[in-house]
């Protein structure tokens, strides 16, 4: 049995932010993370890092008022002042971390303009600002001495009479089954984009931290609210950033028309995701479109101007698409992009069940409501993440180890073996594909009752097939396919999940959009959705209303 | 179109564990990459093939594999750009120069290892400014060329140095030191100047440009080990092999136009160094025997002041 005060379940921005402030206050901090540190999905992170630097002329309550009105009044407005508050002094630590970030002609930090908001304060690396912060904090656990376990498997999280007290891991080189007994545990494992096909998401995320803490008791909240982001590449569906369209691009439709401007006179382009993703698909749907997607144009910025702001997208789209922006229009979609809901916390992490917290992606705080700005979920990993290790690394200091052994670990064992001899015929590949497109049919951009319904159908479908999966690999060197096997748990729980709450919420709002029900509904609806497990092993709904401080919900226009 | 993957497989667990080649005839899209055809081939054909893959949008680095021979990414190389002569067979094996773990996975440890050792994290020196440190544009647009390394090992996986010496920092480390050696707000460069100088440091890179070649990122780490080259030289540490090499190859140029390759080698080891020049005797009489020792008077060219005035006018430059 392995032993820590602290153990962090995910490497990405928001595991290792939380591994080195619970390490700097002296907790014995480890990392736990299926894949390399580097190789964490916060990577893929393009666009940039929003704050509202007050030596700028910029205002946090501008910030938080923008995130608000994008959240369509559903983010906790607390939560979310914090998170802005915070904003500033996160971005200045990550540059004297090393980060690099594109300057002004001062040679001070600049910014560039993002979606939903009224001032640019997004700060940036080029378009690969989450590769840049991501290897940033990976340099500094090398710094910090912080121990990582690379490529172990989180299989389970053990809890003793309602609290969490470790969790059961296992080494994918070896495939060795270890009992982590830890005080704290940090969920950090970011979200769920493989529940549908196609996502913008990589592979491993497969929304295991969801599946575990759901599993352990806590809550999962607002899991309706599924970002479909306006710029994914047609066929691939590979994410160009909304950088581009904060540099200045246009969105076209087939009558070479720039639809935003009917849509969103203010903001035009940059209205928020669900808006402009919305509009997309009217246009698609209303016969604008041309084989299912509309143009990204930003012929008009020049091609030096790309090659040095957009140069990784610029390549996205040549391997990808076969396009070279600087010389055509990209055909582009909405593509699933974002789980706005998550393991319900506060904002300190902590999920209601001692002993577990949560942050970044995999977390519910809810800064994002029913929509997330661009560029605040890179923040959101830094503030939470860093807030959880403040916060574990003092909780420890004052409580005693649950009592576990090694026999914690007992059913995980049991369960692999029954998997590994399963002889069974479905294969997971089939069934997440069918998951996926179920989820993108019934649960995409435009949603209604019947198909809600239809779709909440196909998944307790796919999750009985899921009981049936042959595991063709039955080694216990680098067994992907067992590993897959596992994850398909996850993603079908993370389905369930979103599918009964989409189906719950009777009014539009924020990405959650009904054609049944277009209108938003503030005297019913001003609360988010919880998701918990009852006794039976079933879905129990729960409600809280949102928290509401000095912004009125009014009717959102871009 | 039809396509046969030409898989290098390996499973460390089966009785007799011995690499080999296994076929797989898919029928892909003309758009599809080699990852696309992996991943369906362990989702569709044989669930046993291991391979790391994440991102699929050339980010994450996990999947640097050799295809025809040559490192590179599998999610951003295209099936159609790679098909062999006779027009339907793509090879895929694991990235060389680090063990193999099982089948298209390899064992990355050595290269953590590597980028461990030159110390990558930023080193500034006194009190950390209030806000951010002033840095000039210019110099960060620099850097993000080189900040843009994902870390996928193609460079180590084709480096022909390290093939033979495992000791060689190789491309992806020494790149990421440029990186802090670069940057403007560090201030450890003596210190990093002195382990890139010793063995397995900048001096051991063959300039063969293979690195450069196969990186996904265009990042060009042999460009940048050139470039430390210079700035390790110019911090004074002259006393290597490696600068004497480079000082008198300039030397001989300049001065008679061509290069005098007998002294280049006595003088890049240096003559008092009685070892290694017992060390050369061998080489010295297999020269001669293949009637490749270079002339005994080492002759200017004609037109050799046209020569010293291109090295005046670049000197003066700098």
């Amino acid at each position: 049995m392995l032993d820590h005060d602290i153990l962090i379940i995910g490497a990405g921005l928001a595991g290792m932010r939380a591994a080195l402030s619970a390490k700097e206050l002296g907790a014995d901090v480890a990392v736990v993370s299926k894949v390399h540190p580097v190789r964490s999905h916060s990577n893929a992170a393009q666009g940039g890092i929003n704050a509202a630097l007050t030596d700028r002329g910029d205002d946090w309550r501008d910030h938080a008022y923008d995130t608000i009105k994008g959240s369509d009044f559903l983010g906790d407005q607390d939560a979310i002042a914090l998170m802005c508050e915070e904003a500033g002094s996160e971005v200045i630590a990550m540059e004297h971390m090393g980060a690099i970030f594109n300057r002004d002609e001062e040679g001070r930090l600049g910014t560039r303009a993002f979606g939903g908001q009224r001032e640019a304060r997004t700060f940036f690396v080029a378009d690969f600002t989450g590769q840049a912060l991501l290897h940033v904090l990976y340099e500094q656990i090398l710094k910090a001495g912080a121990l990582v376990y690379e490529e172990w498997f989180v299989l389970s999280l053990i809890v003793r009479d309602g609290k969490c007290g470790g969790a059961v891991i296992m080494d994918i080189r070896s495939g060795k089954i270890e009992v982590v007994r830890a005080k704290a545990v940090i969920l950090a494992a970011g979200g769920l984009g493989r529940v549908f096909e196609p996502s913008t998401n990589a592979l491993i995320c497969t929304g295991d931290g969801m599946s575990l803490g759901y599993r352990a008791g806590a809550s999962l909240m607002d899991m309706e609210m599924v970002q479909y982001h306006p710029t994914t590449l047609k066929g691939s569906g590979v994410l160009i950033s909304e950088a581009a369209r904060g540099e200045g691009a246009y969105l076209l439709n087939s009558e070479n028309d720039r639809f935003m401007l009917k849509y969103a006179p203010e903001f035009k382009e940059l209205a928020s995701r669900d808006v402009v993703s919305r509009c997309e698909q009217t246009e698609i749907n209303e016969g604008r479109g041309i084989d299912g997607c509309v143009l990204l144009d930003v012929r008009h910025l020049g091609e030096k101007y790309i090659s040095e702001r957009l140069s990784q997208i610029r390549e996205l789209a040549m391997d990808f698409a076969n396009v070279d922006m600087a010389k055509e229009p990209v055909p582009i979609m909405p593509g699933m992009h974002y789980q706005m809901g998550g393991v319900k916390a506060n904002v300190d992490g902590e999920t209601g069940v001692p002993g577990l917290y949560a942050a970044g992606e995999v977390a519910c705080v809810s800064v994002h409501g029913g929509n997330r700005l661009g560029a605040n979920s890179l923040l959101d990993t830094l503030v939470f993440g860093r807030r959880s290790g403040v916060h574990a690394a003092e909780m420890v200091k004052s409580i005693q180890h649950l009592n576990v052994d090694d026999s914690a670990a007992d059913d995980d064992k049991n369960n692999i073996q029954k998997l590994l001899a399963n002889d069974k015929n479905e294969s997971f590949g089939q069934i997440r594909l069918d998951m996926g497109t179920a989820m993108k049919e019934h649960f995409g951009v435009f949603r209604d009752e019947k198909g809600m319904l239809e779709g909440i159908e196909k998944i307790e479908s796919v999750k009985k097939r899921a009981e049936d999966v042959y595991v063709a690999d039955k080694g216990s060197i680098f067994n992907t396919n067992l590993l897959f096997t596992l994850e398909l748990g996850f993603m079908v729980e993370c389905a369930e999940s979103i599918a009964v709450s989409a189906a719950d919420r009777t009014e539009s709002r924020g990405a959650h959009t009904r054609t049944d029900l277009p209108d938003r509904d503030d005297e019913n609806w001003l609360k988010h959705i919880l998701v918990s497990q009852d006794e039976d092993g079933g879905h129990e709904l729960s409600y809280k209303d949102v928290v509401i401080t000095d912004w009125e919900p009014v009717i959102r226009q871009y | 179109m039809e396509v046969k993957f030409n898989v290098r497989r390996y499973d460390p667990e089966s009785t007799d564990a011995v690499s080999h080649f296994q076929e797989y005839q898919m029928d892909m899209d003309d758009s599809s990459t080699v990852l696309d055809g992996l991943i369906r081939i362990r989702e569709e054909v044989d669930g046993t093939l291991s391979l790391r893959c994440s991102c699929r949008s050339a980010i994450c680095g996990s999947c640097a594999v050799k295809v025809n021979g040559e490192a590179g990414l599998a999610c951003n190389t295209k099936i159609i750009d790679v098909l062999s002569e006779d027009g339907n067979t793509v090879t895929v094996e694991p990235a060389g120069n680090l063990p193999v773990i099982k089948d298209l996975v390899v064992d990355f440890q050595p290269f953590w290892e590597k980028i461990r050792a030159v110390e990558p994290w930023l080193q500034p020196e006194g009190e950390e400014p209030e806000t951010e440190y002033l840095a000039p544009d210019e110099d960060m647009l620099h850097l993000a060329g080189v900040v843009s390394c994902i870390l996928c090992g193609a460079c180590v996986s084709d480096c022909t140095v390290m093939e033979v010496d495992s000791n060689f920092l190789g491309p992806a480390a020494l790149a990421k030191s440029y990186r802090f050696v670069g940057d403007p707000r560090d201030d450890s460069a003596q210190q990093r100047f002195k382990t890139l100088n010793e063995d397995g440091g900048v001096w051991d890179c063959t300039r063969c440009m293979k690195c450069v070649e196969v990186c996904p990122k265009g990042v060009a780490p042999m460009d940048r080990i050139m470039a430390l080259r210079e700035q390790v030289m110019e911090a004074g540490y002259t006393n290597t092999n490696g600068a004497r090499h480079a000082f008198e190859f300039s030397n001989s140029v300049k001065h008679s136009g061509w290069l005098d390759e007998k002294k280049l080698v006595v003088k890049s080891f240096g003559i008092f160094n009685i070892k290694a020049m017992i060390g050369l005797i061998p080489l010295a009489i297999r020269s001669q025997r293949a009637g490749k020792v270079p002339p005994i008077f080492h002759k200017n060219i004609p037109g050799v002041e046209n020569v010293r005035r291109i090295f005046e006018k670049v000197e003066t430059k700098k």
